[in-house]
């Protein structure tokens, strides 16, 4: 039965799963997004160097000053100078959005594949999930804020938990669909245990959705830190944060819009930002989706 | 006479660029009316890519058809607008495709789905539709027509469903039907009634028709002519019976030779080695509970008794649904089995929980059907190959060394070690397969339809691989597959299943050549080109087995 053997097609050798940012360049709007995020982080970073005053220095006497060459975008009603408590609060709003971005994937993560495996775990697991899901998040965040006390972690852990169950069911649903695949079934017949299994077969495929995730997380993370503190729930109101900056700024609202106009635009140029990326990371990771948008 | 559809130097790349790479380069076919000529070639050779040229229904932008022409009836397609195109598909030519239930919408009930056809191609007023459809569906013998004309895909049967595309597309009795591969997701008996239908159907309205199929033997049973491609060329073409008897090139030889005959290889002596893996009466009953009312049993797998000696070759063959998978799942310990008991290497391992059967697996192991799903596309072949002998205590460079040898042994070179899954062909995939079940040195090596998924050429080499295997390391086989051609050729027991029994089981020899049961001989009637001997280049006389 010797038979000749075609030539085979020669494949150059990469590697999957090799980071590629050149997605965050691929559209002059997605590269416009990635320098705004960029700056927005190296601004957070400088903080303390770009600041032209204290944030949290008071001076009635300077109350409510127009921008002038001293205070760059004015004073606010206790005489602070806004721009270095804009340039300050993106320090917290960076903070809440990539920490509750990591808390909520890690233990999401760790929930889905758990349930996504375990038949039993998964009824209990998902109904919890369903439950935590019913309630409004920035409710549940009040909720879990005035229960222990204002701080930057108390806002962080009430931001996560409700984030948690949109992670959970995303890495359910992979698992789900990847233990069906026969390299799963390869595995456990090659005798390897279910940690192995779940850890090297199965969540590598959670990575390239989680990313996506990832990004919608933060950025509904940074909105929500800013409503708590406009809201008066948050982080205590002398912190500068962009939420509290606004809520100081609305009862003067008529006299100096500007207290609520510089610091939401750098908000949502931060969260615009951020959901760009973030469908840019989805159609690289899965081009079928950019597909099917193209109307192919 | 012209021919219905001419093709002349077709030439399909890949982009506008005048450079592209070719992916048809100078096809030239004529099929002339009431002929069939079958297009023939492995998979990646351009006979689809040329089919849906024809259509029309290239993917716009990444594949152009850049050169020469193609002629329905005389007229030009390649430069025909979408408007013109579409009024000549159903009308004049037709195209059916292998999976039809993907091919249905399935929430229209199928007479809908033919009535639109004819509602976007005539005038006729709803009565006349109906009647034509009835009539259609009776043509292709659906039974209880009225009841299909309201069904929905889901409550037909996977030949009905076939049926159906096949009167939605002659219903407007179109010149040309392109078939590209339209029995290969069916079963043999229903492959075989499908290819008489569209045989007669051909005869009575005189339509030309192109078909497409990798399989030597529907190429056979209904062929006129035969073109053979390769690699985006025509490589020849001819009538049937010159291309079986004496094929002028080389390829078409080798592709030939390749398709496994189905008289049985001569039978080795009686084995008296030991018994390595015995099952006795293995059932797999599923139940579905429901809400109200009582539970629903399907027994999936139901007194299987099997006895396999080392090494020793056992195929299961049966068709789809007749519990070959479900049995050698059960065997491997990848679903429990519901009753009966496994015997591996004198030991039962049937009613062991999963931390007790650890010891055991390593001793049985699995090759999948599907090359491109049974890789983690994200490790290297050799941490794959690796994985099973480190889970039993091998250090990782001693299991990686280990890896390196067993490429070499499947005829991989030993550098593949650090790629991944994708830069392998279908057939190289499966030999990783291979060489990922041998790692642990198993006694029994199961093979879940290993080799259907393959072209003839790596199929053959695939099997040859397995039997070179066996006689070097002494493995017995349990061979799962719905190819008695391939059955035929590797194993030296057979039995078949049907509903989850055994209905016979044997020699091979006794089996497929002189078979006792109705069902047997119904499958071996059902083989596509029986009479014909491809390798040998001869139709089988009549009588001759290998006993």
């Amino acid at each position: 039965m010797a038979i000749e053997t075609l030539p085979e097609p020669s494949i150059p050798i990469t590697t999957p799963l090799r980071p590629r940012l050149g997605f965050l360049t691929a559209t002059p709007i997605i590269a416009t997004a990635t320098i705004c995020l960029l700056l927005i982080i190296a601004i957070a970073l400088l903080a303390p160097w770009l600041a032209p005053h204290d944030p949290l220095l008071l001076a009635p006497a300077q109350r409510l000053k127009p921008s002038s060459a001293q205070f760059l975008l004015g004073t606010d009603g206790y005489g602070r100078d806004v721009l270095s408590r804009i340039i300050y609060g993106s320090r917290i709003s960076l903070l809440i959005g990539l920490g509750t971005a990591v808390l909520a994937i890690g233990i999401g993560l760790v929930i889905g594949l758990v349930s996504g495996f375990f038949r039993w775990v998964d009824a209990v697991m998902m109904r919890a999930m369903d439950g935590l899901m019913a309630i409004p998040s920035v409710l549940l965040a009040i909720a879990v804020v005035s229960l222990s006390g204002a701080s930057v972690m108390t806002v962080l852990v009430a931001i996560t938990i409700p984030e948690i169950p949109r992670v959970a069911r995303l890495v359910r649903s992979v698992v789900l669909s990847a233990r069906e695949e026969p390299y799963v079934e390869a595995a456990i017949s090659v005798g390897s245990s279910l940690p192995k299994i779940m850890w090297r077969h199965l969540m590598p495929n959670t990575i390239a959705p989680l990313i996506v995730q990832g990004s919608y997380v933060c950025a509904s993370a940074i909105l929500t830190e800013a409503i708590l503190s406009f809201l008066g729930a948050g982080i205590s109101t002398e912190t500068p944060t962009w939420g509290n900056i606004m809520a100081e700024g609305r009862a003067y609202f008529q006299i100096k819009p500007s207290l609520i106009f510089w610091p939401g635009l750098l908000l949502s140029i931060a969260i615009l930002s951020v959901n760009l990326i973030g469908d840019a990371a989805r159609d690289a990771l899965d081009p079928r989706m950019k597909q099917r948008e193209g109307g192919q | 006479m012209n021919p219905v559809l001419d093709i002349d130097n077709l030439v399909v790349s890949l982009g506008k660029h005048a450079q592209a790479p070719r992916i048809i380069d100078g096809v030239s076919l004529q099929v002339a009316q009431g002929e069939t000529l079958c297009l023939v070639g492995e998979s990646g050779s351009g006979k689809s890519v040329t089919s849906l040229t024809v259509m029309g229904l290239l993917p716009k932008g990444s594949l152009v058809a850049s050169g020469g022409s193609v002629k329905l009836v005389g007229e030009e397609l390649l430069t025909a607008g979408d408007r013109r195109l579409r009024q000549l598909r159903a009308t004049t030519m037709a195209m059916i495709f292998q999976e039809p239930m993907t091919a249905l919408n399935p929430v229209v009930p199928v007479g809908r789905q033919i009535d639109e056809v004819l509602r976007a191609h005539t005038d006729l007023d709803a009565r006349a539709r109906r009647k034509r459809i009835l009539e259609m569906m009776e043509q292709v013998r659906l039974p209880e027509v009225e009841r299909i004309f309201a069904s929905y895909p889901h409550r037909l049967s996977g030949g009905q469903r076939q049926r159906i595309m096949i009167a939605m597309a002659l219903v407007l009795e179109p010149k040309l039907l392109i078939a590209d591969e339209p029995t290969t997701a069916l079963d043999v008996t229903t492959q075989k009634q499908i290819l008489t239908l569209i045989r007669d159907l051909q005869r009575d309205h005189g339509t030309a028709v192109l078909f497409i199929t990798h399989d030597m033997g529907v190429v056979a049973e209904i062929a006129d002519r035969v073109a053979v491609m390769r690699q985006g060329r025509l490589v020849e073409t001819g009538a049937l019976d010159t291309i079986l008897r004496k094929p002028t090139m080389e390829y078409t030889r080798n592709l030939l030779s390749s398709v496994p005959s189905l008289v049985p290889r001569a039978p080795r002596t009686d084995s008296s080695e030991p018994v390595v893996l015995e099952a006795n009466e293995l059932g797999k009953v599923y139940r579905e509970r429901s809400w109200f009312g009582k539970t629903r049993e399907v027994a999936a797998a139901k007194d299987v008794t099997l006895t396999l000696r080392k090494g020793r070759t056992l195929g299961i063959v049966g068709e789809s649904g007749s519990g070959k998978s479900t049995v050698a799942r059960c065997i491997v310990r990848l679903i429990d089995p519901t009753s009966g008991g496994i015997r591996l290497a004198g030991r039962e391992i049937s009613e062991l929980s999963h931390r007790l059967l650890q010891p055991h697996r390593k001793k049985i192991q699995i090759v999948f059907q599907d090359p491109y799903r049974s890789l983690n596309p994200r490790i290297t072949i050799g941490e794959t190959i690796a994985e099973g002998p480190i889970n039993y205590g091998m250090p990782h460079t001693r299991a990686l060394e280990k890896a390196r040898e067993l490429l070499e042994l499947v005829d991989l070179p030993p550098d593949a070690i650090s790629r991944y899954p994708h830069q392998f062909s279908g057939g190289q995939r499966q030999r990783i397969a291979i060489a990922r079940a041998l790692a642990l040195e198993p006694d029994v090596l199961v093979a879940d339809e290993a080799v259907s998924a393959l072209d003839v050429s790596v199929q053959a080499q695939v099997l040859e691989l397995l039997d070179e295997i066996q006689s070097r390391l002494g493995i017995a086989l349990l061979f799962i597959t719905h190819d008695l051609r391939v059955a035929a050729q590797i194993c030296d027991v057979v039995a078949v299943m049907q509903h989850g029994r055994i209905v016979e089981q044997g020699p091979a020899a006794q089996v497929l050549a002189h078979p006792k049961e109705a069902y047997t001989r119904a499958l071996l009637d059902a083989a596509p080109g029986r009479s014909w001997d491809f390798a040998k280049f001869r139709p089988v006389s009549s009588g001759v087995a290998a006993n």
